[in-house]
């Protein structure tokens, strides 16, 4: 397989519709901060789709990423074979994760995919030397990803599922709030995962005045700042996600600009993941 | 009028335009250009001026004379390259350039008669070389391209500054590498002038024809992310910046973030860019409404309206808070806008957007009035006293200008910024920083491409000069 950058190097369902890929990148490899994300395009037709880099491989020059299958763009990914390249690839975009001193816990509320984007801001702080509590949630045990590398590095872990098949049944937000109560000191919050768990997780955290950052999801098109296409509402002001986040201070947005801007082409994707899985039936 | 051998007046020479009600079907090119004959007749109306006032409204300095006797003689390879001496991209001009209010305007035939379309004249040539001369051959030939020197410039950006700057330091022997952050090359050539008054092929063959001379592209590079400013200043002798002015401006009031609503650089950078008009066959959406209420009164605007009109909206609105006298568009293609049934409100502005669960419903508008006469002679205007008034819409599109991108500036200490967002540079393009040089759009604000044009040949003439003395050191 040739190693030229934006091949794609291994991909692996890890999850039911959740895929593993490593892709070669040197450039971006070596450049790519927790938080960071990159922009890339399947085929030359294709939507620029923004995707969080999870890990990253500085000497092999890889970038791993964690894919959900939602819509065409990333059906149309995740079918990509070993060794295929892909139309485009750029960042690292956006604003690094900002990694401080904590007093206290830094707890992390990782939701579904968001893990992706939590677990190189957890290693960032473990590194720094802050004291990590992951709390890990998704609908039922087989959705979770990257739990044993997210186990290793944290001091705590609590693991829940929507149907209690493992850990507490019930959703990470109850699990923040028990915690909260208990006493135990929570200097900082980090949430990543679907828009509506995040803003449930801010105003939980605002209760108790406790600092939270969010990493937010957006529709993009360049993913560089010039078009205004993935701003959202913090306090009065609008904000780019691609290049002002994509973490902002989850206790100053919109949420309801977030969580409405998402479905602004609903209809528009059913359409083309519909003929993207016509043309795939055919094939087969 | 001008004679001609049979006495008879020539008028100006209009290019043979598509139907309206024709071109609005689809997104291919509006103007057809001239003719062979139609380019001969005009080139006869022109006086040869002995001192052409023309000369001095072309920011390119081309010697429009010599172009157009060489049309009369016949020699339109000679006359095509004479051209390109001084522009590299005629076929770009000769669509774009606001030639009414650049060359033209001076023409001094034009003083008492209509002025020479040197325009479209300057098209007709571009096409025409482009085609015979399809790989380039002759043009090289004619650029006496001098030795490569082993000096390396790099240019940030590949928008119409980058692209002459690397098209005049190449013919100095330099070796040019272009980085550009999205995944094609041209700037708004290729994200915001739409196809039907700018093909793409025509830049992608511009790019073509700058490859084959030696310059280096790399896109998918954001430098300021991926490669620092820093890191170029190490690896080349010189670098120049031509990042543009790409991040749009909005009205800051409320229910701007309603679904719906747009600023023209998302709205064109779909169509454009990522063709969102062949949705499904291109995988980028665009939402194709009805009613279609686009604010600002520049070309964005008029492009914006006019891309609107070919996505089938029935009613497509242009709302600008002067009046036509006072709008920065094109009058050509204000003209254009106006037969494609795009309707104009002047002297009113927006104060609210509304919307129900989280889309566009209507704007809350205001009736505006001139009150003042500004420094820069623009009429200055301000709200007329509970003059609201409603237009209900299904997308809006905000096209009040752009601002500097801040990725590079944000991370390049030392370079300095004027207050505007722009970097602040002599006439020459030299910035603060030792061997860093900017031009276009990221120096003066959004412009034309002629302007950026000849800030990326000053730039190049002045990074040439600073590198053959760095040899004398
Ligand atoms: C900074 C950032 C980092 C991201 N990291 C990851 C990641 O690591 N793994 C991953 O699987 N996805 C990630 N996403 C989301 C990913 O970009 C979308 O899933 C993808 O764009 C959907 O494209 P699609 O064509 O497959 O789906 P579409 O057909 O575009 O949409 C299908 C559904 O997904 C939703 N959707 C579409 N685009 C986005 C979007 N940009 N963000 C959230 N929801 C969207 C829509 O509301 C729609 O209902 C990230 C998004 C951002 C902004
Ligand atoms: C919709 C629209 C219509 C217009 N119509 C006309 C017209 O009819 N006639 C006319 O004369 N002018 C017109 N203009 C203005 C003209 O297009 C601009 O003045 C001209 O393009 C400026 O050229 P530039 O090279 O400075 O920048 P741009 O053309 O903006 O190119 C800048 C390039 O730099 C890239 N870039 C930016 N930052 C980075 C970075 N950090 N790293 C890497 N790459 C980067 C961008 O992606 C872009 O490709 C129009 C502009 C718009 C938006
Ligand atoms: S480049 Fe523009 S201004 Fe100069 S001659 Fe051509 S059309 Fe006129
Ligand atoms: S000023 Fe007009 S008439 Fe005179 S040379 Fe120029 S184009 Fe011809
Ligand atoms: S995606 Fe265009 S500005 Fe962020």
């Amino acid at each position: 397989m040739i190693m030229e950058r934006g091949v794609i190097i291994y991909k692996k369902e890890v999850a039911p519709n959740i895929f593993k890929m490593i892709i070669k990148a040197d450039d971006i490899a070596e450049k790519i901060k927790a938080g960071q994300f990159i922009v890339l395009m399947t085929t030359e037709r294709g939507e620029r789709i923004p995707l969080t880099v999870a890990e990253s491989d500085g000497c092999k020059g890889t970038i791993t990423i964690f894919v959900q299958r939602a819509g065409k763009s990333t059906y149309e990914l995740t079918d990509m074979s070993d060794g295929s390249k892909l139309y485009s690839l750029s960042g690292p975009n956006g604003r690094a994760s900002e990694i401080e001193k904590v007093e206290g816990n830094v707890v992390f509320v990782c939701g579904g995919v968001g893990t992706a984007v939590m677990y190189p801001v957890l290693k960032a702080n473990k590194e720094f030397g802050n004291r990590l509590i992951a709390i890990m949630g998704a609908k039922t045990k087989e959705l979770f990803i990257l739990r044993d590398e997210i186990e290793k590095i944290s001091d705590q872990i609590i693991i829940c599922t929507d149907d209690g098949s493992v850990g507490a049944k019930g959703f990470t937000t109850n699990i923040l709030e028990e915690l909260i109560k208990s006493g135990i000191k929570v200097g900082k919050v980090i949430v990543a995962g679907p828009p509506m768990m995040m803003k449930l997780i801010a105003e939980i955290t605002q209760k108790y005045a406790i600092s939270t950052v969010a990493s937010l999801v957006a529709i993009m098109i360049d993913g560089t700042g010039m078009c205004g296409g993935c701003r959202v509402g913090i306090n009065n002001g609008s904000k780019f996600v691609c290049c002002d986040g994509p973490e902002f201070d989850a206790h100053k947005v919109n949420w309801g600009d977030l969580l409405l801007r998402q479905m602004v082409y609903a209809e528009e994707e059913k359409i083309s993941l519909e003929r993207y899985k016509e043309k795939e039936r055919c094939y087969e | 009028m001008s004679k001609d051998k049979k006495g008879i007046e020539i008028a100006r020479q209009i290019p043979d335009v598509r139907k309206p009600e024709q071109r609005i079907e689809d997104f291919n090119e509006v103007s057809r250009g001239f003719s062979r004959e139609k380019a001969i007749l005009e080139a006869s109306r022109c006086l040869q001026c002995k001192k052409p006032k023309c000369c001095e409204g072309c920011p390119a300095k081309i010697d429009i004379p010599a172009f157009i006797k060489l049309i009369t003689e016949g020699r339109f390879i000679e006359a095509g390259l004479k051209i390109k001496e001084s522009n590299p991209l005629p076929q770009v001009c000769g669509r774009v350039c606001p030639q009414e209010i650049q060359c033209e305007k001076s023409c001094i035939l034009g003083i008492k008669e209509q002025p020479v379309a040197i325009g479209a004249m300057e098209r007709y040539l571009g096409d025409f070389l482009a085609q015979e001369d399809s790989q380039g051959l002759k043009t090289v030939v004619s650029l006496n391209i001098l030795t490569k020197n082993g000096k390396k410039v790099a240019a940030v950006g590949s928008g119409p500054a980058s692209l002459s700057l690397a098209f005049e330091l190449v013919k100095l022997g330099y070796e040019i590498t272009i980085f550009e952050a999205l995944h094609e090359f041209g700037g708004v050539l290729v994200y915001g002038i739409p196809e039907f008054r700018l093909p793409k092929e025509i830049v992608k063959k511009e790019i073509a024809f700058l490859e084959k001379l030696g310059v280096k592209f790399i896109k998918d590079c954001v430098i300021g992310k991926i490669k620092s400013l820093d890191d170029l200043r190490r690896e080349f002798n010189a670098v120049f910046l031509g990042l543009g002015a790409g991040t749009p401006l909005f009205f800051n009031i409320s229910g701007e973030n309603l679904c719906g609503v747009y600023s023209a650089n998302e709205y064109l950078t779909r169509v454009n860019l990522m063709k969102a008009y062949l949705f499904p066959e291109y995988d980028t959406p665009i939402l194709k409404r009805d009613r279609v209420v686009v604010l600002g009164g520049g070309n964005v605007a008029l492009d914006a309206a006019r891309t609107a009109i070919r996505l089938q909206a029935s009613q497509v609105t242009i709302l600008y808070r002067r009046t036509i006298e006072e709008m920065p568009a094109r009058l050509e293609e204000i003209h254009h806008a106006e037969e494609e049934g795009v309707n104009f409100q002047f002297l009113a502005s927006p104060i609210k957007f509304i919307g129900e669960n989280g889309w566009l419903k209507r704007i809350k508008c205001q009736e505006m009035e001139f009150y003042d006469v500004g420094v820069n002679g623009r009429k200055k205007v301000r709200p007329i006293e509970n003059s609201n008034f409603f237009i209900d819409c299904d997308v809006a599109i905000v096209a009040i200008g752009a601002t500097s991108n801040k990725i590079l500036i944000n991370e390049s200490k030392g370079l300095v910024i004027n207050k505007m967002g722009y970097i602040e540079v002599d006439n020459n393009g030299k910035t603060s920083l030792e061997g860093v040089y900017a031009g276009g759009d990221i120096t003066s604000g959004s412009a034309t491409v002629i302007l950026a044009l000849g800030a990326g040949k000053r730039a190049a003439l002045a990074i040439y000069s600073y590198l053959s003395n760095e040899q004398l050191k």
